[in-house]
């Protein structure tokens, strides 16, 4: 693929907080030079993108590498809960979800991380102490981001002082659908800094950002802000993460590792309920990116029942025989 | 007009209320007693079952929370639409089991009089088969009847329509749903009770109808854990009991199969009502 300026015509400024890393440390200077750097991205070609996501999609993985994928992607997941009824009580059954998918079966993979509200990461943090499991918890004004920025960035300090180990924020998609990129960027590095050591994950709500287009050019804001991950949806609105929009997002980290060295990673969260669209996401990955993002690291998936359709799948493969929803735990 | 060319059918499963092909895009032709085509039918495979099963358990909410009244009802428009549908079952059950016009008939009427009379049974389960139980301190103990969940059915494989009636009927009286393997040999009448089912009040998935081998897909349905009971009447001896063997691993209700296949006219009485019924009894404290 091309890429979008040529390095040496930018002049070469020094890193440091709010700056893009090289060859990019020009862009944000100003409004005007970020939407001309954005809208100068390579348009995407969506009839293209569609064919070869649904392309991808009829792979045929069985046996030994379907076991694979299956438990590569338990390791995957951020199991999730984001529901206004969400109690102590259910986050710490969720811990002990997310240690121990399959009571059954000692040999089952636990998940990456569990992702919960702010106020909750503190209950899961205890709850997941010494299993090296982390504690992801959606900040700044999670679903919608309509709030001050104070109030987000306020929001942010509070989840990592309760013990959060990831940031899931989402951006402002008002102020990117009307144009004022810089706005967004601003409020990213902000929210990057507030973080300290935890790791960002910017929610791009790919749903309502309409076109593939403003799918590319809001992954490069957000890995140019810092972000060390991009997360295609707050699962609060349809249509969630879909394949073209995933492959999309792996071509932008890809592209931006090639330009800058600094792999970013990727999540698709909202809309995968099945082993299949697991597997789908996983060839997806191994196509477009290769196997440096084929890792809990830099790949993720941000689902709830999922999870149990993957157990009930591993556990076809391991008795031979057709499992059922009563032999997973309802959450 | 005596040129027409004949409309050669090719049927499809009937699964979750529609009506798809075989996951495995097979098929086979079905012919008459004396060896002459009459259609091709789609060749279920075990993932057809699985997709059964998934579209069962789904359904068996909303049938099994109806009130009996209510499935009694529904029950009983399915025997009217297989009435309207007559000479279709009558043609199908003369060319498949090699009946003349008149005995196929008589076979269609006794299998529309069975749909009516297990309709009938609906709310009177819990009358006949529940109780008050006679208790020893200030309680009332009292024992209802409920459906067992998803039940899988082979059917008969010589009776195609009066046998397949015989054994799905009670599983959907109780307030089961059900994944049904019909005769391999002789499956039209499955096909158009399936396609009776659709255009009835009987809700997408509460049966699913596949075609095939109950060889072929019985074990999967057998060993599967979310089936909660299997009735073997179609499956001949050795598979019966290689069946009865493997549902034991998940613990499921068996139905065994007879030696020879049973003359379905008979009166079946509650023989095939019982088997799909879980018994749950409450203690209750009695109010001051």
């Amino acid at each position: 693929m091309t890429h979008v300026l040529d390095p040496n015509a930018l002049a070469d400024t020094s890193g440091g907080a709010g700056t893009p890393p090289d060859p990019f440390a020009d862009v944000t200077r100003s409004n005007d030079a970020f939407r001309a750097f954005l809208h100068g991205l390579p348009g995407v070609d969506q009839v293209g993108a569609e064919a070869r996501a649904k392309v991808l999609g009829t792979r045929s993985i069985k046996t030994t590498a379907k076991a694979w994928a299956i438990d590569t992607a338990i390791s995957m997941v951020d199991l999730t809960t984001l529901e206004g009824s969400d109690t102590p009580g259910k986050v710490r059954s969720l811990a002990a979800k997310a240690r121990r998918p399959d009571p059954t079966d000692p040999s089952c993979p636990a998940v990456a991380a569990v992702c919960v509200y702010g106020d909750l990461a503190g209950v899961a943090k205890e709850a997941l102490a010494g299993t090296g499991i982390n504690v992801a918890a959606v900040a700044t004004a999670f679903p919608s981001g309509r709030a001050s920025r104070e109030v987000k960035l306020a929001d942010v300090r509070d989840a990592v002082a309760n013990g959060a180990d990831e940031i899931d924020m989402v951006i402002d998609r008002g102020a990117f659908l009307t144009g004022r990129y810089l706005d967004v960027f601003e409020e990213i590095v902000a929210v990057k800094e507030a973080c300290g050591p935890a790791h960002l994950k910017v929610i791009l709500e790919t749903g309502e950002l309409v076109t593939l287009d403003a799918v590319r050019r809001a992954s490069w804001l957000a890995m140019l802000a810092g972000g060390d991950f991009i997360k295609t949806s707050t699962g609060k609105v349809s249509p969630a993460a879909t394949l073209p929009v995933c492959l999309v997002m792996l071509e932008a980290v890809r592209d931006f590792r090639a330009a800058t060295g600094r792999q970013v990673g990727v999540k698709p969260a909202g809309g995968i309920r099945t082993t299949k669209d697991a597997v789908k996401h996983l060839v997806l990955i191994n196509e477009t990116v290769g196997t440096d993002w084929l890792s809990p690291d830099w790949f993720r998936f941000g689902a709830s029942s999922l999870l149990n359709d993957l157990l009930l799948q591993r556990q076809k493969l391991r008795t031979g025989h057709y499992s059922g929803p009563d032999h997973v735990s309802v959450d | 007009m005596s040129d027409r060319l004949t409309v050669r059918k090719t049927y499809k499963l009937y699964l979750g209320g529609a009506f798809p092909r075989s996951e495995s895009g097979r098929t086979y032709e079905v012919h008459d007693t004396k060896g002459h085509f009459l259609a091709n039918a789609a060749w279920a495979s075990r993932k057809d079952g699985r997709d059964a099963v998934v579209a069962a358990r789904g359904a068996f909410g909303k049938w099994s929370g109806a009130t009996a009244y209510n499935r009694g009802q529904v029950l009983y428009r399915v025997a009217e639409v297989m009435e309207g549908r007559a000479a279709q079952f009558t043609e199908e059950v003369a060319a498949g089991e090699g009946l003349s016009t008149a005995k196929a008939r008589a076979a269609v009427d006794a299998a529309i009089d069975r749909w009516v009379w297990y309709a009938g049974w609906t709310d009177k389960l819990a009358a006949v088969l529940g109780s008050t139980n006679p208790v020893a301190g200030p309680y009332f103990g009292f024992s209802v009847p409920e459906p067992t969940g998803v039940v899988a059915v082979l059917a008969p494989q010589r009776s195609s329509l009066l046998g397949l009636v015989s054994v799905l009927a009670p599983v959907l009286a109780a307030g089961n749903t059900a994944v049904v393997v019909s005769s391999k040999e002789r499956p039209l009448p499955a096909i158009t009770l399936g396609e009776v089912l659709a255009t009835s009040d009987v809700p997408g998935g509460v049966v699913n109808l596949l075609t095939g081998d109950a060889a072929e897909i019985g074990p999967w349905l057998a060993e599967h854990a979310d089936v909660d009971a299997i009735d073997l009447a179609g499956a001949p001896a050795p598979l019966a009991m290689e069946l009865e063997r493997s549902a034991a691993g998940t613990i499921k209700r068996v139905l065994r199969a007879p030696a020879e296949e049973p003359d379905w006219s008979a009166d079946p009485g509650l023989s095939r009502l019982r088997p799909f019924l879980e018994t749950k009894s409450v203690w209750h404290p009695i109010g001051v």
